[in-house]
């Protein structure tokens, strides 16, 4: 088990170093980062001087261990925007984004997976065949489209939610604030996490009504079915069991976009999160968040399926043997 | 004979389809005495395991029982509620599926199913439900039981594992075992291991048993009775050596003729021309007479049905002539 982890974690660490390779290589191709810095008249011994208090006279491969060595130490540069440490910028918006993120994911598990047993228990009930119809409208409607509606539904004409912005926050320590401790932050939350949750939701209710009916025919069903067990035991007990196998990873994936492409849903809500943060830094040619943002993501993706693989072998125990065995 | 565990009489099955109904089970009547072994015979397709499944309750949409009725113990089981069914199932009625591999629940240890199958048809605590798991695994073969009970059922070979779907199977010692091809997927040196043992456990517990198979060497060394279905109904049924060694009905001669032996020689097997009609095409009178060497004018009207010829019951005119002749 062990050999396992440390095997996933020196693959983890390659692919964080080619992302690695693709950030740096950003500041690069995107054009000289000293002309983001500098006014059309300063002067070109001014400039000169930047480009060695940057260190970007030296060679490629030691600016990039220079690079790869400080983002060890969470050193990232300074915005060119904002003339900030970019770890101190994202440190500041990610409670946003992480809340959101996490309250959307809660969302499509909690929804999504009980809907899914109820349509592939039901399958010809009215309504499993509703909740059918309205995931194919979540899984075709793009989503700031949702966003808006929904503004104009609950915000502009019933006016029960606010449209935009986190609502009160709550330091909790020096870098992490949350909204989940007020009540205009819980309310200011549920539009957005539902925005960015209700792909991810008719997604998991169609894998799992999918999966499940797809068990539901195997043999150890029938089996369990001659042997007298109640219809309870059997669909939650045997058939649910065997049907989140495969829904732990793609759910595990979906937590990954639900972070990396919160973007669009904070745009929308004007989310002081991470999303808003990079589109900013997209418009302004602000390549060290950029880099940054996509070395954290990368992290990120990295971390959950590691966690993906571990929650795999404690469901499956077929999966263990293999592990211990290799 | 005593009273039968298990008494079906005239038990039909249809599909219904957008087509219309389809008729596959007609009729069908067989008696199983306790400690019995009830072979079950025909082509794929002829309603052999559908038979099985009627009895224990598992028929799938859009199959249906439209008629007759299906004892245990002189009770009607037939038009239970699907609770009251349920409760019978595994208690009264055990049932062996075709493929170990697949009918075990891979995420769950042997234990844990056996005891889950114990604790929800008899009164016992988990602790004793798990002694009883232990000795039930014990008494079909699997070595070392205390070691392997907690294992997974990835973990053991198919024959192990059909040892472990019988222990299932008998765990509430219910009366009646339908076993639906309980060798088929199995390596033939593991065949008459399971067979063997099946036969043991079942005649110890004068346990009745409806083995449904198309190994005619099953049969011939485990069933008491043999009943021959073709097409939706029972053709023959009657004494295992009565029925292997001196066949009645033309398509059981066929049957028996098609078993190599080792007596026989390399001599072609006898092949029954054609193939059994599908069940939308079944044709009037017996199901049999497109195919059958001796058919005459009365089976392409008439459906024949069983009547004593010796030991056996036996659903053919051509008894029925020779009856008149003899009476004549």
């Amino acid at each position: 088990m062990l050999a396992f982890i440390l095997r996933r974690l020196a693959q983890s660490i390659a692919v964080l170093l080619t992302v690695a390779i693709i950030a740096f290589a950003m500041f690069r191709f995107v054009g000289d980062p000293v002309n983001q810095i500098v006014s059309l008249d300063t002067p070109a011994e001014q400039v000169e001087k930047i480009r060695k208090d940057l260190g970007l006279d030296q060679p490629v491969y030691i600016q990039f261990a220079r690079y790869i060595g400080n983002a060890l130490h969470g050193d990232f540069g300074q915005s060119y925007q904002f003339r900030q440490p970019v770890t101190k910028l994202l440190a500041e918006r990610a409670p946003a984004t992480l809340e959101l993120a996490l309250m959307s994911a809660l969302f499509s598990l909690v929804v999504g997976i009980p809907m899914g047993v109820y349509t592939a228990l039901n399958r010809n009930g009215f309504g499993a065949k509703l909740f059918q119809a309205v995931s194919l409208i979540g899984v075709s409607l793009p989503t700031f489209l949702i966003g808006i509606l929904l503004i104009y539904l609950f915000s502009v004409q019933l006016g029960w939610l606010p449209s935009f912005g986190r609502g009160e926050v709550v330091k909790l320590t020096q870098n992490w604030t949350t909204g989940l401790l007020t009540w205009s932050g819980i309310k200011a939350l549920i539009l957005p996490a539902i925005t960015l949750g209700l792909f991810q939701m008719t997604l998991i209710m169609r894998l799992v009504r999918a999966e499940m009916l797809e068990v539901m025919r195997t043999d150890y069903i029938k089996f369990a079915r001659a042997r007298g067990l109640k219809t309870r035991a059997i669909n939650f007990g045997h058939a649910l069991k065997n049907t989140l196998v495969p829904v732990i990873t793609i759910a595990g994936l979906q937590l990954g976009s639900i972070i990396a492409f919160a973007i669009i849903t904070e745009t929308v809500f004007q989310w002081p999160g991470m999303g808003v943060l990079f589109l900013k830094a997209v418009q302004n040619v602000d390549i060290p968040i950029m880099a940054a943002y996509l070395m954290m993501i990368a992290a990120l993706f990295v971390l959950i399926n590691l966690t993906v693989d571990l929650l795999y072998a404690a469901v499956d125990p077929r999966l263990r043997a293999t592990i211990r065995e290799s | 004979m005593t009273h039968p565990v298990l008494s079906v009489r005239d038990l039909s099955v249809a599909f219904f389809t957008r087509r219309g109904a389809l008729q596959a089970l007609d009729r069908v009547s067989f008696d199983i005495a306790p400690g019995e072994v009830l072979g079950v015979v025909g082509e794929s397709g002829a309603g052999k395991s559908l038979t099985g499944q009627s009895v224990i309750g598992l028929l799938e949409p859009p199959g249906r029982i439209t008629g007759g009725e299906i004892r245990l113990h002189g009770e009607r089981i037939d038009n239970l509620t699907p609770d009251a069914m349920r409760k019978i199932r595994g208690r009264k009625i055990g049932m062996v599926f075709q493929d170990p591999l697949t009918s075990l629940n891979p995420l769950y240890t042997i234990g844990q199913q056996l005891t889950e199958t114990i604790l929800t048809h008899l009164p016992v605590s988990a602790e004793e439900a798990r002694q009883r798991a232990l000795a039930l695994l014990t008494e079909v073969g699997i070595p070392s039981p205390e070691r392997r009970i907690d294992s997974y059922p990835h973990e053991f070979s198919g024959g192990m594992r059909q040892r472990v779907v019988l222990a299932l199977a008998l765990c509430a010692e219910p009366e009646l075992v339908i076993a639906d091809e309980p060798t088929t997927a199995l390596d033939v040196s593991v065949q008459a291991q399971i067979i063997a043992l099946l036969k043991r456990l079942c005649h110890e517990r004068q346990t009745a048993v409806m083995l449904v198979t198309h190994d005619m060497g099953v049969i011939a060394e485990t069933a008491d009775r043999v009943a021959v279905m073709y097409a939706g109904r029972i053709v023959e049924i009657g004494p295992v050596r009565e029925v292997v060694q001196n066949p009645k009905h033309p398509y059981a001669q066929g049957l028996m003729g098609a078993i190599p032996t080792l007596e026989g020689g390399r001599d072609k097997l006898v092949q029954i021309e054609g193939s059994m009609p599908q069940l939308k095409n079944i044709p009037a009178g017996c199901a049999f007479n497109p195919r059958c060497p001796h058919a005459f004018a009365r089976c392409h009207v008439e459906k024949p049905d069983l009547v004593p010829v010796e030991h056996s019951r036996v659903a053919c005119f051509l008894y029925d002539e020779k009856r008149k002749e003899n009476a004549a």
